[in-house]
């Protein structure tokens, strides 16, 4: 195994508030995990199809907006279920995750296995506080994700 | 139609979110309303009380497509303010790095934003469907643009290798003669990629523009020059605020920039191939008239051709520097913070980006300003669409919509530039 094949990626903005989560979770991931290469992503999603592609494994942890209750935390298997934010042409953020998996999906462009966690926030304007009810969400995703790291180390 | 109004929450294919209300009433447009969500106020603020040396760092999160577009107008207004100016292979490193965000931010616009309208796809992912090796072409070249900004910017995303004074590392010249390679296959993809738009159909649809450029006596303008238009404006970056003010306006959170005296204005690639046509390499040249265009082009759809050549030209450019790329002695120049205001504009893929700072002895930010193009072309974008619904006002309803927001995605607009929430629809489950 070399050193890129977990690959964990935070996506967020540190400067809008809750856009920040991704990044901030995968702050809180344990250091020098073996075969795991950690890293945080902001603005480009499509350059993503690009860095996935020698990984086995690929967690994304990102913000959501649903209207769900903050804090919320959702997981999808974006191998074998579709992420539900294309139901409406016009209400797809350019160039999301989700848009970027179903691109890769059409290339056959995809890692092997891909997890994606997603924790739905609050407050996306300016600013660089993360809500309490976001921020109480991490624990539990940081759990989550050593257990699939854990999980794919013991099996590959 | 004679009565109706079009209103569109989300926009589809642009950076960010914006919304266009379009109101029509005895078969003529009477309102129209191109909604901005989020000024970048909040950074003018945070900057306050920052030291410069910070600011490279923080103006890059405005804009995750174009962070190096905000570092560039950082550093050089910090410089102008310094009374320094940085030359030679520095000068050119940062030309290149330039080169290498026009290369991903106008590939990711031709490809992935644009393209799909004009073949009649709802979005990249059908396109892909019908047309892969196309999008694999685009996503290719965009590698190679984000190649050259990883190497030089330091970081894969986000470039931290940028500083007031020039860069922390120089790279080797056999870490930039490996991206040569590369370069070369992009330029090719970019040649093909010139004849491929300029092969799409385009709607009849010239407006007289005022557009507004850097001109520089001898490139094709990144990070220098005067600001210029095609209607009598030649003035120095330090004037600008003489010249353009911001206006809010009441529905959006954006400010309206006009130019005194003459109203909207029109920033960005189109302006910029306008204003600088001689300026393109021999290469570039040829291949615009090859496609069909003059030194002159008014119709904003064709800007994916402008866009393509564009990045044709940066391919170009960007062998041209690697190909003469002697290490320099230093990799940043010595920086001695006084009191005093800055101002840059530097060319960002989407039009001119306009930076002024006012420090203290101590190097401490006291006050920004940054206007970025996109709200620049917010009042052409809304005189456009006027234009375009009242000649169009016949079509269907949906397929009117559809051709609005083809109309505002020809500005390649950056509106938010900086959430990247997940936006989920939740099925209600039925009873």
């Amino acid at each position: 195994m070399d050193d890129t094949t977990i690959l964990v990626v935070g996506i967020g903005n540190e400067y809008r508030n809750d856009d920040a989560i991704g990044v901030v979770v995968v702050r809180s991931l344990k250091k020098n995990l073996p075969c795991t290469k950690i890293i945080e992503t902001t603005g480009d999603n499509l350059n993503l199809i690009d860095i996935w592609k020698d990984p086995k494994v690929v967690i994304l942890v990102d913000a959501v907006s649903s209207e769900s209750k903050p804090g919320t935390i959702f997981r999808y298997n974006a191998l074998t279920e579709p992420i539900p934010t294309l139901i409406s042409f016009h209400s797809t953020h350019v160039f999301s995750i989700a848009e970027a998996i179903e691109l890769g999906r059409t290339l056959h462009q995809l890692p092997p296995n891909l997890l994606l966690f997603g924790i739905e926030g609050k407050n996306f304007a300016s600013g660089t506080s993360i809500s309490p009810e976001v921020e109480n969400a991490i624990p539990k995703v940081v759990e989550e994700i050593m257990l699939v790291i854990q999980d794919f180390l013991r099996y590959i | 139609m004679t009565n109706k109004t079009i209103k569109v929450d989300y926009l589809a294919r642009v950076e960010g979110e914006g919304a266009l209300y379009i109101k029509v009433k005895d078969n003529k447009v009477s309102d129209v309303k191109f909604k901005i969500f989020e000024p970048p106020r909040f950074f003018e603020a945070f900057l306050r009380g920052r030291k410069y040396t910070e600011a490279p760092d923080i103006t890059a999160r405005i804009c995750g497509i174009c962070p190096v577009a905000y570092q560039m107008s950082t550093v050089h207004a910090m410089e102008q303010a310094f009374g320094v100016s940085v030359e030679g292979q520095l000068r050119e490193l940062r030309r290149l790095l330039y080169c290498g965000e026009w290369i991903e931010s106008h590939v990711l616009h031709v490809y992935m934003l644009h393209a799909p309208d004009f073949l009649g796809y709802q979005d990249v992912v059908q396109m892909a469907k019908d047309y892969p090796d196309i999008v694999k072409r685009g996503l290719q070249m965009k590698k190679a643009g984000n190649a050259i900004v990883s190497l030089l910017g330091g970081r894969e995303i986000h470039p931290i290798n940028v500083r007031v004074g020039g860069f922390y590392r120089a790279p080797s010249k056999q870490e930039l003669a490996q991206l040569a390679e590369k370069l070369k296959w992009g330029r090719d993809a970019a040649l093909g990629t010139v004849k491929w738009t300029s092969q799409l159909p385009f709607p009849d649809f010239e407006q007289d523009y005022e557009f507004v450029a850097l001109r520089h006596p001898s490139e094709y303008p990144f990070n220098e020059g005067r600001l210029v238009s095609n209607k009598g404006l030649d003035i120095a970056v330090q004037e600008y605020e003489n010249h353009f003010v911001e206006e809010h306006i009441e529905h959006s959170n954006a400010l309206h920039s006009i130019l005194l005296g003459k109203g909207a204005y029109f920033v960005g690639p189109l302006a910029r191939y306008n204003l600088n046509f001689d300026r393109l390499s021999p290469l570039a040249r040829q291949a615009a008239q090859d496609a069909g265009l003059f030194s002159t082009c008014r119709n904003p759809f064709q800007s994916i051709i402008v866009r393509s050549i564009e990045t044709l030209y940066a391919f170009d450019e960007a062998l041209r520097i690697i190909d003469g790329y002697e290490p320099p002695e230093r990799s940043s120049i010595e920086i001695y913070p006084k009191a005093g205001i800055g101002y840059a504009c530097t060319e960002a893929p989407r039009g001119i980006l306009y930076h002024r700072y006012k420090l203290n002895e101590a190097g401490l930010i006291e006050n920004a300003k940054i206007v970025p193009p996109t709200s620049q072309n917010q009042k052409v974008i809304e005189v456009d669409l006027r234009h375009f619904v009242e000649k169009s006002i016949d079509l269907p309803e949906d397929q009117l919509t559809w051709q609005c927001e083809q109309a505002i995605r020809n500005y390649d607009p950056c509106i938010s530039c900086a959430t990247h929430f997940l936006k989920v629809y939740i099925e209600p489950q039925s009873e």
